[in-house]
């Protein structure tokens, strides 16, 4: 069943390379960039699950992804001049 | 037998991540991105069962649950970030 | 058990079939609405089937199972309806066949109320 594991994660660094190809064009919006960033890390989680470790993955969803998009959304909306869409 | 049931459904999984993909790169509105985050990260919930059921082991069922969790939460923020900002 | 087995197999590819559909549908309804609607009905019910189909071919999962999909039933109903809100408050593009908006006249409503009140 080993094959059904590389297929997903092969999967998944694919769908990670779109999501930050995403983040890095020119002219995009900051939420945009942060839902970007999110996504990869969410997606990294999976990886790691995906090596047998579900400890590191549960952390990473949960500090990577959770905890960090929440953090970006925050400061961006406190912050002055900060844009919108 | 079964294990080709997983293997179809794993497969039927990863083209619905595709579409989800395609439609994060293009969607032209923030929300559009934001659908398309949330149905990928419901789709890897069920690749996570998936790899549970490869793998015979229950503790990745713990993961999923998570994946519950944090998706619902991220779509909650980004809304209220969209709507008037947190 | 291989009527267990056979039937958890077929539930699995049905949910995740679903998925596909949905998948499809995000990517080819016209706009954002369309595309929320069938991004979350068509993925939660996927995603139900799926782990009905692996408690099916792990009956000693079934608890932890049945406890994700009670937490998917309860939260992706929420999160897409205050994703449809936040998109209509920030003014997202309507097809042109959209001939009802019921939110924007209840908000007009409201608002020349309050100017009647207020004045």
């Amino acid at each position: 069943m080993s094959e059904l594991l590389l297929a997903m994660s092969l999967l998944l660094s694919v769908v990670m390379v779109g999501a930050a190809l995403v983040a890095i064009q020119p002219g995009r919006s900051l939420p945009i960039i942060i839902l970007s960033s999110g996504l990869v890390s969410l997606l990294a989680s999976v990886q790691y699950l995906l090596l047998a470790a579900p400890d590191v993955a549960m952390t990473e969803a949960a500090i990577g992804s959770g905890l960090t998009t929440f953090l970006f959304f925050f400061v961006l909306s406190r912050v002055r001049g900060g844009d919108r869409g | 037998m079964v294990e080709l049931l997983i293997y179809l459904a794993a497969a039927l999984a990863g083209a619905a991540v595709l579409f989800a993909l395609a439609r994060f790169i293009k969607g032209p509105v923030a929300a559009d991105r934001v659908v398309a985050f949330d149905v990928i990260t419901i789709a890897s919930i069920t690749g996570i069962v998936l790899a549970a059921l490869a793998e015979q082991r229950e503790i990745y069922l713990d993961v999923a649950l998570v994946y519950a969790l944090l998706s619902f939460l991220g779509v909650i923020v980004i809304a209220r970030y969209l709507e008037r900002g947190l | 058990m291989i009527v267990f087995d056979l039937l958890g197999g077929l539930l699995l590819v049905a949910g995740t079939s679903f998925l596909l559909l949905g998948g499809l549908g995000l990517w080819r309804m016209p706009d954002i609405y369309n595309r929320i609607q069938a991004g979350t009905k068509a993925t939660t019910l996927g995603t139900l089937l799926t782990l009905a189909g692996a408690a099916f071919l792990q009956p000693t999962w079934a608890l932890k199972l049945l406890l994700i999909g009670v937490f998917l039933i309860f939260t992706n109903p929420l999160s897409s309806h205050l994703l449809a809100r936040a998109a209509h408050r920030s003014g997202a593009h309507k097809t042109a066949t959209t001939v009802v908006d019921h939110l924007a006249e209840d908000r007009t409503a409201r608002n020349t109320n309050d100017q009647g009140e207020r004045g």
